[in-house]
């Protein structure tokens, strides 16, 4: 699979195809990878594949840094192809403006990424070069995706206070989430913005829950579950536990799951007449 | 003495320009009265209510919130209403999930000809959160650090 990455890497640099490409690297031990950024032909032995290779590499299409080097081709498992769809339909970037090295992948991570349990894009849903053997995508059922969310569905909602109070007092305002997210690409945040200040930017309990709500809410109907938020939060949040929230009431309201299909409308740009109401006097 | 300490809440209430505002100004009008627990904030349109406007509100120490606009089909800006209407149906989840009373955020339609439903539906927010009580746990969250805090000093503040 590395070779063929490779070769197909080698292939789109002396072809000009792309001038770049995103991919993973080995990092400073076995357990760990880095992004690379390939720019000639000899360096694609610097290209590898492995179960640690954990990173969401869109996000550095959204990155000034990375974007000045020229058009990509990007190696993406299905998670992180997801979100090549969402910035697609958001008018981010132009479908024919990157180049998408797809990989099958059985999951990711020692112990396995959370996500990885009710994966159902083994194989890529949009690329335009598929490296691996195709895996038949698996089905769940709208339980089994959010199974996760269960047990903290069913607390009080005086120990949902608590504990979602105990994770967000954690939090020392660093935006890695925001940061590594592909998703948040506004050049300028809510919390960038300090006439009016929305958030409170010091890191206090008030400004904490505020901030953190806000993030996940701005990713409603967007978010696509690769959970690179909470693998680089410092102060271990479950940041992934409200964006899943989040997606699973927007599958339950406007039958929406976000970058699984680039015809659909974006849930959160639209509205139906009949939407759910019975919330509402 | 006793009536001093009754807990009264403290309501905020979004309003968009046109059907609610319009709606409440009609229950003055008619001298429809209603009660003054509720403060208006009126915007041009439930479209343009950010959910930030709503947490903002309950950290300057809001018990309830209440937003309101036109019915469905009734948009000054012939969709702003619907879009809201999707917002909330994520965002109301959402807080309830981080552990927040969706009592205390309440949505309504009142066109600008039902004064009468205004006050129906403001006093019936004021009713619900007074019977749940102050916000203490927002208000507690707002007070670390605060002089009105007993915590501060225990707050393991090094500075």
């Amino acid at each position: 699979m590395i070779e063929a990455l490779r070769k197909k890497a080698e292939e789109l640099l002396k072809n000009k195809t792309v001038d770049v490409v995103y991919g993973y690297g080995e990092g400073s031990v076995p357990e760990r990878t880095r992004p690379v950024f390939i720019t000639k032909p000899e360096d694609v032995n610097k290209l590898t594949w492995n179960k640690y290779c954990v990173y969401n590499l869109t996000t550095y299409l959204k990155k000034q840094e990375s974007r000045k080097l020229g058009k990509p081709a990007i190696v993406v498992k299905g998670c992180d192809a997801k979100t090549i769809t969402v910035l697609i339909k958001e008018s981010q970037i132009k479908r024919e403006d990157i180049y998408i090295i797809g990989v099958t992948c059985t999951g990711i991570g020692d112990p396995p990424a959370t996500k990885c349990k009710a994966c159902d894009v083994n194989t890529p849903l949009i690329y335009d070069e598929l490296i691996g053997e195709k895996i038949g995508n698996k089905e769940f059922s709208f339980e089994e995706r959010y199974a996760e969310l269960d047990e903290y569905e069913k607390l009080s909602e005086q120990e949902k206070w608590d504990f979602w109070q105990k994770q967000f007092e954690k939090c020392i305002k660093c935006y890695a989430c925001s940061s590594i997210c592909p998703l948040c690409f506004c050049d300028r945040c809510i919390v960038d913005k300090n006439q009016p200040q929305w958030i409170d930017p010091s890191a206090h309990p008030r400004g904490n829950l505020s901030w953190n709500v806000t993030r996940a809410y701005h990713l409603a109907g967007r978010c696509i579950n690769c959970e690179e938020c909470q693998r680089v939060c410092p102060a271990d949040i479950p940041l992934n536990l409200l964006n899943k929230k989040l997606a699973k009431e927007t599958e339950k309201n406007f039958k929406y799951r976000s970058g699984y299909n680039v015809d659909d409308e974006l849930a959160m740009a639209t509205y139906k007449e009949d939407d759910n109401q019975d919330f509402i006097k | 003495m006793a009536e001093e300490t009754k807990f009264e809440p403290r309501i905020v209430a979004f309003l968009c320009n046109w059907c609610t505002y319009a709606g409440a100004d009609l229950a003055g009008t008619g001298r429809n009265q209603y009660q003054a627990n509720v403060r208006v904030i009126k915007l041009p349109c439930t479209g343009g209510i950010d959910p930030l406007f709503l947490i903002k509100a309950f950290e300057r120490g809001a018990d309830g919130i209440l937003v309101s606009g036109c019915h469905p089909g009734d948009c000054h800006y012939n969709s702003g209403n619907y879009h809201a209407r999707r917002r909330w149906n994520v965002f109301r989840p959402l807080l309830e999930f981080c552990g927040i009373n969706p009592e205390r955020i309440q949505f309504s339609w009142v066109s600008a000809a039902e004064g009468g439903k205004w006050v129906e539906t403001i006093n019936g927010v004021v009713d619900t959160v007074r019977a749940l009580g102050p916000f203490e746990g927002y208000q507690k969250i707002n007070a670390v650090g605060s002089d009105a805090s007993g915590e501060a000093a225990t707050s393991g503040d090094t500075g």
